[in-house]
């Protein structure tokens, strides 16, 4: 019986059944069924598109400025212009501008799962595998990092050496590793000490061999998972230090530095805040709905219950 | 257990020095803090006499440690924006931090509840998709989106509410929300979930078949023993918050430590940035460490490493 909402999106003699098919081939038919992951995959397709297409899809110059086109509000309210969604207090075309900041929120969210996600989980293994000094040690090292007020340290970092989207990406990287070693090494401990893998060690299996054979296949499912459950919390958090003014630079159109813009605006042109924020909850509502599913389609401990 | 806590004592301070290390090495990440703390179009005359008076020419070690000596005694430095004690300057701002990361954390626990033990209670019926769907959306819109969009509904179109300000409750109502947001739709989800775990337990179904009536069963059996992993996560929630008001602050204007340092980033007045990490960083430090201790006593499971 499958419910809607439930956790347990597949029984376990589903799994059974779908394990004659290849993997993709399940999720994609899983993905298919789940109304709320299809459509966060289609809210993060297009915005995919969006960020891949912006020279080709944005009407106008993000960066063109006019005097004489600006606040003009959206086509619907407004008459005798061709601004979708209106201009800002330089007469750029919003839409444009949108489309454009797409590709900073979805590169700096994407490069840094990926480099959180590839240094919590060798240090998770690390930690979780040899146990120890080096555990502690590195266990002592992320409550150092989460001790830390992230949001000031970050904008006082980037104050100090100029705002960059490296910078950006490593700064919260450099936060979100610990995410990824915890849950690791968690794993790691148990997975350390199941048969298979005291077996493999029995027969005379390297370190190496059994991390790269045994433990590394088995955390890869939770790193996905929190990878794609955190994408979103990324981009909002890309989206506040540039509405705080040390994201990346202008002219560079990001949705957080659309809204600092905004702000200032906001008695007069209601739109110009508006939609750069509708564009963030949507991508990251997106996102947490694919992560959602993932999860409940992943997570390992619900194939065998 | 008195030695668990001690070695968590311990560890505490161990962890505070190494923040203390590095909140010093922030104002030398650029090589040098006399430029970084001056105006742009000082002269280099001005950069060597503050070069001189703030002791730059001596050794790194021999700097930290008089730092170090410094803030032992409470002293930062002095703010050049408000030409008096950093350290009191932040201590003045902490009062409006706690009381709007202690209202958004009072609001996340008393609608976050409840509405997550009734979305379990009625699984898949309207009430439950329907908060699990506000939940959804409550975890994906930006908290400072949130407050730009309500002073755009309440202030500046309805006039109800005050846009800024400070000291009547009627200040609290907006900036609470939008801090307080995220926190309440992810407990709603939390506890959903963990009620829908434990009502799957066999003992529920014994407290059942006892006759016993349900309203016995759902607060007698079904909520205390969803309540171990809540709090675990309300500790680590409470810690965060504290942290975590920095950009609703800066929306509404609210007068604390958040504000203040953004601001003294943007003026280059690091004083008040090293004192505001420092003191955040304690206090997420501290209530860890309490929350820990708490723990001993109420769950006599947990291991005293």
């Amino acid at each position: 019986m499958r419910h809607e909402g439930d956790e347990v999106l597949m029984t376990a003699e589903e799994f059974q059944h779908f394990d004659e098919t290849p993997w993709w081939r399940r999720l994609a038919r899983s993905l298919l069924s789940t109304k709320s992951a299809m459509a966060g995959a289609v809210i993060l397709f297009i915005v995919l598109i969006a960020a891949l297409l912006a020279p080709v899809l944005a009407p106008l110059d993000p960066t063109a400025q006019s005097l004489t086109r600006v606040m003009k509000p959206p086509l619907w309210e407004g008459e005798g212009h061709i601004f979708l969604l209106g201009t800002d207090h330089l007469g750029r075309d919003l839409l444009s501008r949108l489309i454009y900041g797409a590709r900073v929120s979805l590169i700096v969210g994407l490069s840094a799962t990926l480099m959180a996600g590839s240094i919590g989980l060798i240090l998770g293994m690390m930690a979780g595998y040899f146990g120890g000094r080096v555990d502690y040690l590195l266990m002592r090292l992320v409550d150092f990092v989460l001790s830390f007020p992230f949001i000031l340290l970050a904008l006082a970092t980037i104050a100090i050496l100029g705002p960059s989207l490296w910078l950006i990406v490593a700064l919260i990287s450099f936060r979100q590793w610990t995410v990824y070693a915890r849950v690791v090494r968690g794993n790691v401990l148990s997975i350390r000490e199941q048969e298979f893998v005291i077996a493999s060690r029995a027969v005379g299996g390297s370190d190496l061999r059994l991390i790269f054979r045994h433990v590394l296949p088995n955390v890869l499912a939770p790193v996905i998972i929190i990878g794609s459950l955190y994408l979103g919390r990324l981009i909002v958090i890309e989206a506040g230090l540039s509405f705080l003014g040390l994201g990346v630079p202008p002219p560079t159109p990001t949705w957080g530095g659309l809204l600092a813009e905004g702000r200032s605006y906001l008695y007069v042109s209601w739109w110009i805040v508006t939609f750069p924020g509708l564009a963030i909850t949507l991508t990251v509502l997106g996102a947490n709905l694919v992560g959602d599913w993932l999860r409940d389609v992943l997570d390992p401990r619900l194939r065998t219950r | 257990m008195t030695g668990f806590i001690v070695r968590r004592m311990f560890q505490a301070i161990v962890l505070m020095k190494f923040v203390l290390i590095f909140v010093f090495l922030l104002l030398h990440l650029s090589g040098d803090p006399a430029r970084i703390m001056l105006p742009d179009d000082a002269t280099e005359e001005d950069i060597a006499e503050l070069r001189n008076e703030m002791g730059l020419d001596k050794p790194l070690l021999t700097q930290y440690l008089i730092f170090f000596r410094n803030v032992l005694r409470g002293n930062f430095g002095e703010s050049f924006e408000h030409g008096e004690s950093a350290l009191k300057v932040v201590l003045e701002h902490l009062p409006a931090t706690i009381e709007l990361a202690s209202a958004a954390f009072i609001m996340s626990v008393i609608i976050g509840l409840p509405f997550g033990c009734i979305a379990a209670l009625k699984e898949n019926t309207v009430y439950d998709k329907g908060l699990m769907f506000g939940a959804v959306l409550g975890q994906a819109v930006p908290d400072f989106w949130l407050g730009l969009m309500m002073i755009l509904l309440f202030s500046v179109k309805l006039g109800w509410l005050p846009p800024f300000g400070y000291g009547e409750p009627m200040h609290f109502i907006m900036p609470t929300i939008a801090a307080g947001v995220f926190h309440t739709a992810r407990l709603a989800r939390l506890m959903r979930s963990e009620m829908l775990e434990v009502l799957r337990q066999d003992y529920i179904l014994t407290a059942y078949s006892k006759g016993l009536a349900e309203k016995v069963v759902l607060f007698q059996h079904a909520l205390k023993n969803s309540a171990i992993p809540i709090v675990t996560i309300l500790g680590l929630d409470l810690a965060l918050t504290l942290g975590g008001t920095v950009i609703t602050e800066t929306v509404f204007a609210w007068p604390g430590v958040g504000r203040l340092t953004v601001a003294a980033i943007h003026h280059r007045d690091y004083p008040i940035v090293q004192a505001a990490v420092f003191l955040l960083a304690l206090g997420f430090v501290v209530i860890n460490l309490l929350v820990d201790i708490i723990y001993t006593y109420l769950d006599p499971r947990i291991q005293y490493r």
